[in-house]
């Protein structure tokens, strides 16, 4: 099948087997290796990618079923210098072996863009009201990402801190 | 994964045709049926992708809401008139999945999504619902996220969605387009089928037949709860859920319309129960009795026998939130 991927502001013609999912697409045939795959299965969230700006597993989708989309990896995030939310992760050990790095800043991107929205989460007391940036919230809305090494507290602070709140 | 034909469906109508033909199957958010074709569970020879078909959109439908088979979970739990007048199928949205799963799946696909039975997962054991004659092999398996109620000799498995759950309890009904251009409407009750002896029909579609939308009633008002139970506090399927909406008026329960999740083929609904607790005074003892009689038929197969007592309490607690009834 012929699609076009437009990957990190780059247009990629590509010819792939119907069976390719958008993270194999990336991986192997645009060799966009930054996009980690941890499970293949949805349950880990190393393989998170924007689709059009919101937040998906890219292992549970088929390449060919995005032709024409726009797709933002780790690798066109923060392309020309780190962005705060990278400097946070450092800053506060936001990671050891950095495998689900990737995963994590693309699901925060995500993630602050879904808040800017007023979109609830499961832990937001009043569904009517904007969400607070507690910890319990960026916990619970993070929870798509696992990390082995468990920097989990090390990931909700670099997260508070880059969206403007006291860590 | 098995090789197959991809087709991008350009119509409502050029899809149902071409899902009409054999070993054919939607796919829309894909996050179930990929995840089972990976496994080869499902090998389906031809995919009909439905994503890009006019099927999105949320609107008013007399004093209810239509909402397109292709809604995003996200974007129907953050929906203000949902979040205000069907709070309880926000909260059981925002507790199920994960924000990367809720932006892909979708409505319809959500209603369609397969058991979590260990055993349907894996192809080197025996299972019913892949095979119809193979036997069952949760029933005296590993069988703790198995149902207690409604179920056969044949299978056990409960249904996994949370959505579901919440949309029977709001009577919901659903609008189907079929291969030969009809369209019908059905009660989210009358979809889902019990195993009995064919585990393997889990509802009533024809083959070829698309889910266009769900179809909510006028709100119901009144205290909503969404209360799922489960093994860790986020990001885990439902060992038992409870969804409900009940009104008091004049210290009587005017209205009272349950749901559970983890526990069946099928959301399930006991309308006996409601109607006990209809226009009663509320109280603990109310309560106790309701979640007494809710369980009389209810079976356990040993590792999921834990979950009786765990409906029974968490509908107690769920009727004291919403009645505002403290022991
Ligand atoms: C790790 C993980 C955790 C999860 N946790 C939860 C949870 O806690 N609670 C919960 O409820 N769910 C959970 N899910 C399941 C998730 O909600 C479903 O995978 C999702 O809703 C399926 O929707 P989809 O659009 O991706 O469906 P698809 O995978 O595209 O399709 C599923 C089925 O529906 C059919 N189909 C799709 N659309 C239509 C239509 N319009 N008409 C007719 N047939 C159609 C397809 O042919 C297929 O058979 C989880 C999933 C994963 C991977
Ligand atoms: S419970 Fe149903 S799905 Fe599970 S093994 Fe038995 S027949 Fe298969
Ligand atoms: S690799 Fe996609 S969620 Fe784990
Ligand atoms: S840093 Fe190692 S898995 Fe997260």
């Amino acid at each position: 099948m012929n699609i076009t991927l437009r990957v990190n502001g780059e247009s990629h013609d590509l010819d792939l087997d119907p069976r390719v999912s958008l993270l194999d697409a990336l991986r192997h045939h645009l060799h966009l290796t930054g996009t980690k795959k941890g499970c293949d299965h949805g349950q880990c969230g190393a393989c998170t990618v924007l689709l059009n700006g919101r937040r998906i597993n890219a292992c549970l989708t088929l390449a060919c079923m995005h032709d024409g989309d726009d797709i933002t990896t780790i690798e066109g995030i923060g392309a020309d210098g780190l962005t705060p939310l990278q400097q946070a992760f450092i800053e506060h050990d936001g990671f050891q072996c950095g495998y689900c790095t990737p995963g994590q800043i693309c699901s925060a991107v995500g993630m602050a863009e879904e808040l800017r929205q007023g979109w609830p989460s499961h832990v937001t007391d009043d569904l009517t009201a904007d969400p607070e940036l507690t910890r319990d919230e960026i916990a619970e809305r993070m929870s798509g990402n696992l990390c082995r090494c468990s920097c989990y507290p090390g990931i909700v602070n670099a997260i508070r801190q880059s969206l403007g709140e006291q860590a | 994964m098995r090789p197959f034909d991809y087709l991008r469906a350009e119509s409502p109508d050029a899809a149902v045709q071409a899902a009409a033909a054999p070993e054919t199957m939607f796919i829309a958010g894909g996050t179930n049926l990929l995840d089972l074709m990976k496994l080869e569970v499902l090998a389906p020879a031809r995919l009909v992708d439905i994503t890009r078909l006019d099927l999105g959109g949320i609107e008013a439908d007399g004093d209810g809401l239509r909402i397109g088979a292709l809604v995003p979970n996200s974007d129907l739990a953050a929906d203000p008139r949902v979040r205000r007048d069907y709070p309880l199928l926000s909260r059981a949205l925002l507790a199920g999945a994960t924000g990367q799963l809720r932006n892909k799946a979708t409505t319809g696909g959500n209603l369609l999504q397969r058991t979590r039975c260990y055993y349907f997962h894996d192809r080197d054991t025996p299972c019913n619902k892949r095979t119809l004659g193979d036997g069952c092999s949760a029933i005296h398996g590993v069988n703790r996220n198995h149902a207690i109620l409604g179920t056969s000799e044949h299978c056990i498995a409960t249904h996994p969605s949370d959505m579901a759950v919440a949309l029977r309890a709001l009577d919901a009904e659903l609008e189907l387009l079929s291969p030969n251009g009809s369209r019908r409407r059905v009660a989210l009750a009358d979809f889902y089928c019990l195993p009995g002896d064919t585990p393997h029909v889990e509802n009533i579609l024809e083959p070829g037949e698309l889910i266009t939308a769900v179809i909510l009633p006028a709100p119901v008002g009144g205290r909503q709860i969404y209360r799922k139970v489960r093994d860790r506090a986020s990001y885990a399927f439902a060992l038992v859920s409870v969804a409900a909406a009940v009104r008091v008026e004049d210290g009587l329960i005017a209205h009272v319309a349950l749901a559970f999740g983890g526990v069946a083929h099928m959301p399930w609904r006991d309308g006996a129960v409601e109607g006990f607790l209809q226009h009663q005074p509320p109280s603990p003892a109310l309560f106790a009795e309701a979640a007494s009689r809710l369980t009389a038929q209810a079976r356990g197969f040993g590792a999921n026998d834990f979950k009786i007592p765990l409906l029974q309490r968490t509908l107690a607690a769920v009727l004291a939130e919403a009645t505002e009834v403290t022991a």
